[in-house]
């Protein structure tokens, strides 16, 4: 009876509830990193010129790149989403391993912007922090917190659009039922508002 | 309980709005980078978070569907949004006023 | 002789087991699929019986913590040392509040109750994801395991209080990071909840049944869920950001590297606050469905009840600052929070006069379920009282930290939720097990506990005006009558406990067996057979009427 009953569960399917569900989900990043957000707004008021002077030592050309990196990346998975709403499966599949591309050339960007810090010695507890101004120190805190929580959403959605583009390959999503497509490309998108906010708060402080 | 095989907009976004959304977003990009390269006092991070919305509006709009969604998801994210908005202010409301 | 006896003992046990499948057959607790025994259950996506297994969980859980509760009684009950060390005291009540509050009040009556009755009352089979919601379970029980594990490490149990506070969680060094681990998994598993009962509510309630015909324990559970899904992650980014602390020594809470301590505790009550609402909520539900079905009227106000429950969960939000009057917060910020705390206790207000007035000419009967609403409202009702002491900013300096506010939240969240949880299971019990327990028991076990619980609390009001603090395990002589008789009464209610128990458990094996519908209820669980079915309803109902219509 319970096989009848599970293969009766799993007939009903919403994609609506799936994707409310995503919403919903997407809504908990937002106040996850919200906190971070909070933090970063309190001392900034706080440390105002300190947080411009740390800010200097970001390279605002990395940061632009990466921002449009990741703009592009969020077009490239939205039409993905097109192409497979119109049965394009091949043109689908090419734009997502676009979006994939990007989201790897974003996180190789950020290795080298990191690795960069790491040389000049900046990271939390390293010995130069300690010499520097505590707005300095929160801002750099900041920065790698920040951007570190990001970069593994980055990471986590570069892993689910790899997932998803096998799915469709495997004819598992499809123009009739693309919910997952949909799910994951909220997911992205999320990614790439984040960074949309961060890259001015952490690059462009005047 | 009916089957909802579609989503309740079986609207397909164009490629040409995407593409579009795309260059606009882009364009408010180097208008950030343009407006925070003078030094405006309070008015800079004031500007860079207003473009910065009007960016995050178009993602929302148009990239994750947003304005072609039902009206349920509209306000849900426009709450999501004030509650985040008042825990700022009120927090602000410690700092600025210690 | 003996291989004799073997095979008439086999042969018992065989029989007991056949009666068992047979009294469950088409039924939930029939096990039809490919697993038997144990793993029938811990593979099962069914919503009725993941509530169970919740059940059962969060139960063993409260007893670890009346435990060390008791044990913690036992040390308070003389001045200076009793039993124990002070460093092992403040293991405890670390470990007492995070199993009380992240393992056993807040996942709570939403993921027994919530998850057994929440479909059925809204007329579906399942909530909207069966299989998250057994993700969840599993999420709930690894949490509840580092938990525990952080008791035994290496470094110590943790010693901050289940609140972390930097700087000292920062930089004591018992497991924090281990603790903090386990309440992040813990709060992932309950924003999950949230969300899957979310969805459920928007998608799958029957035709005809509206937003307003939705019984008023479903309202409880939806606004409840909307606080799980979005207040949690600001305190799993805020535990993260301990954890940072600690490994990374990142300095956001440190003044020595320019952060603000207080800015902790903000982030730390932001949800710890909304949190005590999720606690309460899905507790107001129960009792809101418990007194019109014992006084057989409709309950009056439903709108209002229905919207308090939302007001509560919004305004709620705001309120987290009454936790830091004294942490040195702006005059502003002060009296802002102490206004918007004295507007969230309105809702709650209206809900009391709400059930009072439901109460009025109607046909009480006067079984456990209504016996423990009853004294839900009355120690709700005190606790909800001296919250405004604790609201209202004068008074509050008087009695932060004492024994005052352990009093006040433990009548809210023992006396309120607790009470209203032996209510919600002796309710839904017959349903759960199609058996009924002994209602002479269970009402004396209820009295018992009453009493216990108010011999164990109210002397903590006095002492703590008078200055005992709380946290402390040494104190002045002058507040040891008071303290002797509040471990008393730790032990009175213990007493009431473990007749409850004693009573619930032998019943759901051997009680007799009871009917659909043994109050004469009026919402959807008590329309289908108990035990339900595994898809709950033969036919999905079609709504036409308003809840609570009794003839």
């Amino acid at each position: 009876m319970e096989h009848q009953a599970k293969a009766h569960l799993l007939e009903h399917r919403d994609d609506e509830a799936s994707k409310l569900g995503m919403w919903l989900f997407i809504f908990t990043e937002i106040l996850l990193f919200g906190g971070l957000f909070l933090v970063y707004a309190v001392y900034r008021a706080m440390y105002h010129t300190q947080f411009h002077e740390a800010s200097l030592e970001l390279n605002v050309i990395f940061g632009a790149v990466n921002t449009i990196v990741l703009l592009v990346s969020s077009m490239a998975v939205a039409m993905a989403l097109t192409a497979l709403q119109e049965n394009k499966v091949k043109l689908s599949r090419q734009l997502i391993w676009l979006t994939i591309l990007c989201a790897f050339i974003f996180l190789v960007n950020k290795y080298f912007e990191w690795g960069g810090k790491f040389e000049h010695d900046i990271y939390p507890g390293s010995e130069l922090l300690k010499k520097l101004e505590h707005g300095h120190i929160l801002y750099f805190g900041l920065y790698f917190a920040m951007t570190g929580l990001h970069a593994l959403h980055v990471t986590v959605g570069m892993i689910i659009l790899i997932v998803v583009e096998r799915r469709i390959k495997a004819g598992k999503v499809h123009a009739g039922k693309f919910v997952f497509l949909e799910n994951a490309a909220l997911y992205w998108h999320l990614v790439d508002l984040i960074w949309i906010f961060l890259f001015p708060l952490l690059y462009l402080i005047t | 309980m009916t089957d909802n095989h579609h989503s309740a907009s079986a609207h397909i976004t164009p490629y040409l709005t995407l593409a579009t959304v795309l260059v606009v977003l882009l364009a408010l990009t180097f208008v950030t980078i343009e407006i925070t390269s003078f030094d405006l006092k309070a008015w800079n991070v004031t500007l860079a978070l207003l473009v910065a919305c009007v960016k995050g509006y178009l993602v929302l709009s148009y990239f994750m569907h947003l304005k072609y969604e039902n009206l349920l998801i509209k306000i849900l994210v426009g709450m999501v949004i004030v509650l985040f908005a008042l825990i700022i202010i009120i927090t602000y409301i410690d700092y600025l006023f210690r | 002789m003996e291989i004799f006896a073997q095979e008439k003992i086999n042969k018992f046990i065989g029989k007991m087991r056949a009666e068992v499948q047979e009294f469950y057959r088409g039924t939930y607790l029939e096990n039809t699929g490919r697993y038997k025994g144990i793993w029938a259950w811990l593979t099962s996506t069914d919503h009725k019986r993941i509530g169970l297994m919740y059940l059962y969980a969060i139960a063993a859980f409260f007893i670890v913590g009346v435990i060390i509760g008791l044990l913690m009684r036992i040390e308070l009950i003389s001045p200076g040392k009793t039993i124990v060390e002070p460093q092992t005291y403040n293991g405890f009540f670390t470990v007492h509040g995070i199993i009380m509050i992240f393992m056993v009040v807040i996942p709570g009556l939403s993921a027994t109750f919530g998850n057994f009755c929440l479909p059925i009352m809204i007329g579906a089979r399942d909530v909207a994801f069966p299989r998250l919601n057994l993700f969840s379970f599993y999420l709930f029980l690894f949490g509840s395991f580092l938990a525990i594990l952080s008791q035994f490490l290496r470094h110590g149990p943790p010693d901050t209080g289940w609140t972390f506070y930097a700087p000292y969680s920062t930089t004591t060094g018992t497991n924090v990071i281990m603790a903090t681990t386990a309440a992040f998994i813990l709060g992932f598993s309950s924003i999950l909840t949230g969300l899957n009962f979310i969805v459920t509510v928007h998608r799958m309630r029957a035709p005809g049944m509206t937003f307003f015909r939705m019984p008023l324990f479903p309202w409880a559970l939806y606004a409840t869920a909307w606080i799980q899904l979005l207040a949690t992650p600001v305190v799993g980014i805020t535990l993260l950001m301990i954890i940072a602390e600690r490994l990374f020594n990142i300095g956001f809470f440190n003044p020595e590297l320019g952060g603000d301590p207080v800015l902790y505790q903000h982030l730390f009550w932001i949800y710890s606050h909304p949190a005590v609402y999720i606690m309460i909520l899905p507790a107001m539900g129960v009792i809101t469905e418990i007194i019109p079905t014992f006084c057989q009227r409709k309950v009056y106000g439903y709108k209002a009840i229905a919207l308090s429950s939302v007001a509560i969960a919004a305004v709620g939000y705001l309120v987290w600052g009454h936790h830091m009057y004294t942490s040195g917060m702006s005059g502003k910020s002060l009296w802002l929070f102490s206004f918007l705390t004295f507007v969230v206790a309105v809702p709650s207000a209206i809900k009391v006069f709400n059930w009072l007035a439901t109460m009025y000419k109607g046909s009480i009967d006067m079984k456990p379920p209504f016996l423990f609403a009853l004294f839900f409202i009355f120690l709700f009702t005190i606790g909800g009282l001296t919250g405004l002491v604790l609201g209202a900013l004068a008074t509050n300096i008087q009695v932060h930290d004492t024994s005052f506010v352990v009093a006040h939240f433990h009548y809210i969240i023992f006396g309120g939720m607790g009470f209203a949880a032996f209510a919600a299971v002796h309710y839904w019990f017959p349903k759960m097990y199609g058996r009924m327990y002994n209602i002479k028991q269970a009402t004396i076990a209820s009295i018992i506990m009453f009493i216990g619980f108010n011999l164990l609390y109210f002397p903590q009001f006095i002492i703590g005006i008078e200055g005992m603090p709380r946290r402390y395990y040494d104190y002045f002589p002058e507040f040891q009558p008071a303290q002797v008789i509040s471990t008393i009464g730790g032990f009175v209610l213990t007493a009431g406990l473990i007749l409850m128990f004693y009573n619930l458990i032998r019943s759901a094996r051997k009680g007799e067996k009871a009917p659909a519908n043994p109050w004469n209820g009026t919402t959807l669980e008590w329309q289908i057979p108990s035990p339900p079915p595994l898809e709950n309803f033969e036919e999905i109902p079609h709504i036409e009427e308003k809840p609570y219509s009794f003839k």
